[in-house]
């Protein structure tokens, strides 16, 4: 079972009080408003979780897999995360699916 | 942009929330991603992204310092995959 938007607003339901549209609202504003802000090039800190960065890639070559053919993978602006360090050490420990 | 900036954008897009209840659920949200992980459960919004974890074999490392080997265990790092939309929408703004 992965986590949701949905579920998100399930439990802001549940355990905030929102009610069910200001929750589902809520949770879609919230990824809304920093894909927003990553499109404008502003990169986001969210202390204790983590941290979404803007990279720029240079044009490199490349190839189609199915033919073989070369291709150039032209210049792009990507995204990357960076878990903080407290998310790292909550990660760290788990034991794995048993 | 930062926390406070994040929570200061979204109560102005939401009027009927007071900032302080805004802040909760900035809060209530990142800790449902954070304890997610942490029980080894993926993340999974469309067109923003997916959040999973990767695993990282045990291994000799070394202390940088004196250079004596130290045996290092396996642990699991948080990967973050962006969504296409997320992916397409940076690229082209």
């Amino acid at each position: 079972m992965a986590l949701t938007k949905a579920e998100m607003a399930e439990r802001l339901f549940a355990e905030v009080g929102l009610n069910k549209r200001e929750a589902k609202e809520f949770v879609d504003a919230f990824f809304e408003t920093i894909r927003l802000a990553l499109e404008r090039g502003e990169p986001i800190k969210l202390s204790g979780f983590g941290n979404f960065e803007l990279r720029s890639k240079n044009q490199r070559p490349g190839r189609n897999p199915k033919t073989g053919e070369e291709i150039p993978i032209s210049a792009r602006r990507v995204v990357t995360f960076r878990a903080s360090q407290r998310l790292k050490q909550r990660v760290e420990t788990y034991a794995g699916p048993r | 942009m930062t926390k406070s900036d994040l929570i200061e954008a979204l109560a102005g897009g939401q009027a009927h929330l007071a900032l302080a209840d805004v802040e909760i659920g900035v809060k209530h949200v990142l800790d449902q991603m954070t304890e997610a992980l942490a029980a080894g459960e993926r993340i999974e919004v469309r067109g923003f992204g997916s959040f999973s974890l990767h695993h990282r074999a045990p291994r000799i490392g070394r202390n940088p310092k004196t250079g004596e080997a130290v045996a290092l265990s396996g642990k699991f790092v948080p990967h973050f995959k962006p969504g296409k939309e997320l992916r397409e929408r940076v690229n082209n703004g």
